[in-house]
């Protein structure tokens, strides 16, 4: 696996590869390759396109007409009113949640992991190669093994049905703590560290100006894995949580669509569905097309695993 | 992994004098915060769900739990709901995974022969399926499986055929194969695709003079090169697979009476605990689960071993 040149390799190398295209050229167009391509970019965006499509369809709009392409009338924003009326606007609460839940466990997991993978790659404290050999042991133990004892536990502990329930158990993430560890591993070189405590700066001052610096690529990498795990989670917060107002987006919108397949009367609300599920997918859809620089390179990480 | 084995090549190359031992101590101070939330969150619940399930509680006993060894275990592994949901993940491992694999890397080789605006789009647009809630991806194509809503008969229309209904308990396996291979395969492409970019491009050129194509390039040298990043990928799917749940979950309620409530052992699991309120064996099946989990993804990482480079 990551044998530990190969991160300080790759990186020189892809800029050089990044002109050339990995392979000789000049063998015609390559029209197959390209056709083979956009075939499987057509099969990947669209049930993307119906969802934006559906989203701007009424109720009746969405049983009739083609469901690949407009309909009639363009409802988008008196669905996104309707999102604000029906129960009280809580479809915005569920989105809101969803934030909190997302940035305070992504941004929670990343420092645990980036200060814990730093302090095993640096220091050679007792007890440390055990301790990463279980950490290692614990990226392959299913998480949803954990939900039901933890919410057990979570009940021992009063914090069944609070935004704790979902927060502190996402702050666990052993394969962040892994990737911050190889990193660091190269990136923060160990004369660089030393000449920083000859010119008489504490662990701490080197930590935050030194190491800090050197870690960003891992870093944005961590919190994107984190965030998206987090805003992403379903089994956790179905089962932990039963105050509609404490939902995230994912639950409640799962939690309306149940009911309207039920057929429950009144309560078939396929459009305010569809428009939330579309709504709830552009955060994150945004985020990764405009940060797009950093996860190529910070995904790949995952590849030098 | 590899990081044990440089852990070791560090641990020796360091002078211990006093100071420097001490200044190691700090290590204590930065895993502190993460080992706390470890121990809490992970060993705490494992060890937890091991007690509960080596003990039972109900009106027999008076509320109180009671040891009762292996029972739960031995009643969990002749319970042919349980079995049944086993065998139907393993079913959903040998096809799901391959199909996902293949897909991701013929993206993959597709890409890193080509550098064009046409290609990299493509590439953006074959990833975006993973921003996407596993939950959100499920009800989405709940609603294009539909024979109310969807486009499926549009589609199948126009070349004259009538749609299947995709929501059947005969046609709902093949139904979630591909909404899992559409979340996923992006993210797998990229993987590879990054593994694939640093392979350094003078080995080609060699094979080119010997007079190697295109496809023997891909197939002899860039799979062979990359062979650690697909153990990993492997894996990953593998450890996901087996614990499959939000996508079943989540299109129980469109695919009416093809998905049981126990369709899988994690949906088993959930269904002991929250509807059946037994959290013993409900705690049994989730940790006969991961311990199944656990020692499929090693074994498999051991007979891999070659492949990833692991020792």
């Amino acid at each position: 696996m990551a044998n530990s040149t190969l991160l300080s390799r790759t990186r020189a190398e892809r800029a050089a590869a990044e002109r050339t295209t990995g392979e000789p050229v000049g063998q015609g167009r390559r029209i197959g390759s390209h056709l083979v391509l956009v075939l499987l970019a057509i099969y990947f965006v669209v049930p993307l396109w119906w969802l934006a499509v559906a989203s701007t369809k009424t109720n009746a709009g969405l049983f009739g007409g083609a469901p690949l392409w407009f309909g009639s009338d363009f409802a988008l924003g008196d669905n996104i009113a309707t999102l604000f009326s029906y129960q009280g606007g809580i479809y915005w609460i569920w989105f809101r949640n969803s934030f909190v839940y997302a940035i305070a466990g992504g941004v929670g997991a990343t420092v645990l992991s980036v200060l814990a993978g730093y302090g095993l790659a640096k220091y050679r404290f007792r007890g440390r190669g055990a301790f990463f050999a279980l950490l290692l042991g614990s990226v392959m133990v299913p998480m949803t093994a954990l939900v039901i004892p933890t919410f057990v536990l979570l009940s021992g502990m009063g914090l069944l049905n609070t935004m704790w329930a979902v927060i502190l158990p996402s702050l666990l993430s052993p394969v962040g703590v892994y990737l911050v560890r190889v990193y660091a591993q190269d990136a923060v070189p160990e004369e660089v560290l030393d000449a920083g405590r000859v010119d008489g700066a504490g662990e701490i001052r080197l930590f935050f100006q030194v190491v800090l610096p050197l870690l960003r690529p891992a870093i944005v990498t961590v919190l994107l894995l984190t965030t998206v795990a987090t805003w992403n989670n379903f089994f956790l917060p179905l089962a932990v949580l039963r105050d509609p107002n404490l939902l995230p987006v994912t639950v409640g919108v799962y939690n309306w669509q149940a009911l309207s397949n039920a057929g429950a009367g009144g309560e078939q609300v396929w459009n305010l569905i569809v428009t939330g599920s579309f709504i709830s997918v552009v955060p994150l859809v945004a985020a990764f097309l405009s940060l797009q620089k950093y996860w190529q390179g910070g995904l790949s990480l995952g590849s030098v695993r | 992994m590899s990081g044990s084995k440089s852990a070791v090549r560090a641990g020796t190359a360091q002078p211990t004098s006093k100071i420097a031992s001490r200044r190691q101590r700090w290590g204590y101070v930065y895993v502190a915060p993460f080992a706390v939330v470890f121990a809490v969150f992970l060993v705490l619940p494992l060890g937890y769900a091991l007690w509960m399930s080596l003990h039972n509680k109900g009106i027999a006993t008076a509320g109180r739990n009671v040891f009762v060894g292996a029972d739960n275990y031995v009643k969990a592994f002749t319970d042919p709901v349980f079995l049944e949901g086993l065998w139907r993940v393993v079913r959903f491992v040998l096809v799901m995974v391959p199909v996902q694999i293949v897909v991701a890397l013929v993206a993959a080789l597709l890409l890193d022969t080509l550098a064009t605006r046409l290609s990299r789009v493509s590439r953006l647009l074959i990833f975006v399926p993973y921003a996407i809630p596993a939950v959100i991806g499920a009800l989405m194509w709940g609603f294009l499986y539909s024979p109310r809503f969807g486009p499926a008969q549009d589609v199948f229309g126009l070349v004259g055929l009538t749609a299947p209904n995709f929501l059947s308990s005969a046609n709902i396996f093949g139904s979630l194969v591909n909404i899992v291979t559409w979340q996923w395969v992006g993210y797998y492409m990229i993987i590879i695709y990054a593994a694939l970019r640093s392979i350094d491009p003078s080995i080609y050129e060699a094979a080119v003079l010997d007079g190697a194509g295109r496809r023997q390039i891909a197939l002899r040298i860039k799979v062979p090169m990359i062979s650690s990043s697909m153990v990993m990928i492997v894996v990953f799917a593998l450890i996901g697979t087996l614990q499959f749940f939000t996508e079943p979950q989540v299109l129980r309620s469109s695919a009416q009476g093809a998905i049981p409530s126990d369709y899988t052992p994690n949906m088993y699991a959930f269904a002991t605990a929250f509807n059946y309120s037994q959290f013993n064996y409900a705690s049994t099946l989730a940790f006969a689960l991961g311990f199944l989990v656990f020692v499929g993804s090693y074994v498999f990482l051991f007979l891999t071993r070659k492949q990833s480079g692991l020792k």
